[in-house]
């Protein structure tokens, strides 16, 4: 903006327009978009491998189980942000390990030398001269799938829990009528899992939004670093120089996370009413009388 | 074989140095005036300055990127970014990971900032230092009770809450902080001196990207444009280059 330009001789609301206008404050906006994107882009993958998780641990194939039953309880039982930490590291090394020997199988010195971790220039990833963004998308990249690993593993747990509270008699009934296990498990047993799934799928997506922040550890500059940095006291080396601020830019992320839980509440609970029709369930009892 | 592969691989990088090579430059972007997110958003400051002044010598193509103070050695050694420029003091500890080139400032004493009328006994109490800095591992060896976080300015508010006695940094970050808090805060205790001159820290493996710079720092002593950058930055600091 034009009236911008120099900012020391701005007062009042135009110090205030201009100020929240600033290139850092555009990137803090932006980070929202960037959490709401990974939680939209990980919600679905966490199902799948939830889903997958779940079934593998039902499985008549024993080796198969075992995968199953590996997945869900190592990754429940290792600390998220050892895993954060872990995850992305190992998974970037290991492309480029592969890209090292794919691309450069001349160069013969040893990847590992001492601390450092060496590929030729070809097989960095992305390469050193991509532009920035290619950098950040791949960290974000890195970032949603560890997300989906441990998310994935609670998620096939609850669905396995939620897979098993189906009654007995409901699959019986299904077994009675001739169907195959297989037509048991996908028409009788999965549509009626959900509503005892949901409450453990609830919590979950609600700790997904509260981890968000972890993204930082990723190396994506997400809503709590920009916060951080923006709220620093700012001495006049800045445009813009003010006090210690981080206490209004941090109510303002509460504001922000509260009024997600709120709308993923509302959302939650016309899901859960419209799996309870026709449920033998409490809840699916109680819409039958008001219904 | 492998002095043939050496040659090649010589001969192939000084072919590719016409069409400039990338490098990219990891800082911190939160410890004014070295290095810090100026309001556009993008890095600056003193070393922003001497880091472009560097790579156009060497005819590098730079690439700024930030990473958090914390773990900015171990993204280096695994290849996220090819240089730390973020006020990195030279010490022994640091070189047996990485590298250092030549400094490109030299060693400046710490010194220690309180609430104003502290006595110069704060010093022993509980002082504030960031994490995994040279200030850190001083304060816990001094026998005062150090209290570590993980950005510079967290160091500061914590002096300001009462949260710690005093802050020990770098004098010229705290300069800036002490003469714009209209008599709040003031230097205690006396200056300590620890740590090196501040160098590029490279990986080990990275020869030749170390003595490129070198060489670029060289100049810059040699013609004066890094003493008039310190100059520029420091408050008319003279500068020994």
């Amino acid at each position: 903006m034009e009236m911008c330009a120099d900012p020391s001789s701005l007062e009042g609301i135009n110090w205030w327009m201009c100020y929240l206008t600033t290139g850092k404050h555009q990137a803090f906006y932006a980070s929202f978009g960037t959490v709401l994107l990974l939680l939209a882009l990980t919600a679905p993958v966490v199902m799948v491998l939830g889903f997958s998780g779940a079934m593998a641990r039902k499985s008549s194939i024993p080796p198969l189980r075992w995968l199953g039953m590996i997945y869900t309880n190592v990754v429940r039982g290792v600390p998220d942000i050892i895993f954060f930490l872990f995850v992305p590291i190992a998974m970037d090394q290991g492309i480029e390990y592969f890209r090292h020997r794919v691309k450069c199988p001349d160069v013969l010195e040893p990847i590992r030398q001492g601390n450092d971790f060496v590929v030729c220039t070809a097989a960095k990833m992305p390469l050193g001269s991509s532009p920035q963004w290619m950098h950040e998308a791949y960290g974000f990249s890195l970032a949603l799938v560890a997300f989906a690993l441990v998310f994935g593993a609670f998620a096939a747990n609850t669905l396995y829990g939620g897979m098993n509270a189906v009654p007995r008699g409901q699959l019986e009934t299904g077994e009675a009528f001739g169907m195959t296990q297989r037509q048991v498990f996908w028409r009788i047993q999965v549509p009626q899992m959900w509503v005892y799934a949901l409450p453990g799928l609830t919590n979950l997506w609600m700790i997904l939004i509260k981890a968000t922040p972890l993204l930082f550890l990723l190396g994506v500059e997400d809503i709590v670093y920009w916060a951080r940095e923006l709220g620093g006291s700012k001495t006049s080396r800045f445009a813009y120089p003010h006090p210690d601020w981080r206490l209004y830019y941090f109510a303002f992320l509460l504001v922000f996370y509260l009024f997600m839980t709120w709308a993923s509440e509302k959302v939650f609970a016309r899901l859960t009413r419209k799996l309870s029709h026709g449920q033998a369930t409490l809840g699916g009892e109680a819409l039958k009388v008001t219904a | 074989m492998r002095k043939l592969v050496l040659a090649a691989s010589i001969a192939a990088m000084t072919a590719g140095a016409a069409a400039a090579e990338t490098v990219r430059m990891g800082t911190e972007g939160a410890y004014p005036p070295y290095n810090f997110i100026n309001d556009a958003g993008e890095v600056d400051g003193f070393e922003r300055e001497v880091g472009d002044a560097i790579c156009a010598i060497a005819n590098l193509d730079c690439v700024w990127v930030t990473n958090d103070w914390d773990s900015i050695i171990p993204n280096l050694v695994s290849g996220n970014y090819d240089t730390i420029i973020a006020g990195m003091s030279i010490t022994d500890e640091r070189d047996e990971v990485i590298d250092f080139t030549q400094e490109y400032f030299p060693p400046d004493p710490s010194a220690y900032m309180a609430l104003a009328g502290a006595s110069d006994d704060v010093v022993n109490g509980v002082v504030a230092a960031q994490t995994a800095t040279i200030q850190a591992g001083y304060v816990a060896s001094s026998g005062a009770t150090v209290v570590e976080f993980s950005t510079p300015d967290e160091t500061v508010a914590a002096v300001r809450s009462g949260e710690a006695d005093a802050v020990l940094a770098d004098f010229a970050f705290l300069a800036d902080i002490v003469n714009e808090s209209n008599g709040e805060l003031i230097f205690v205790g006396d200056d300590v001196a620890i740590g090196g001159g501040i160098g590029v820290g490279v990986r080990e493996s990275d020869a030749e990207l170390k003595a490129a710079l070198n060489a670029a720092i060289d100049q810059m002593k040699a013609d004066g444009s890094l003493n008039a950058l310190i100059a520029k930055w420091f408050d008319g600091r003279e500068a020994s280059y």
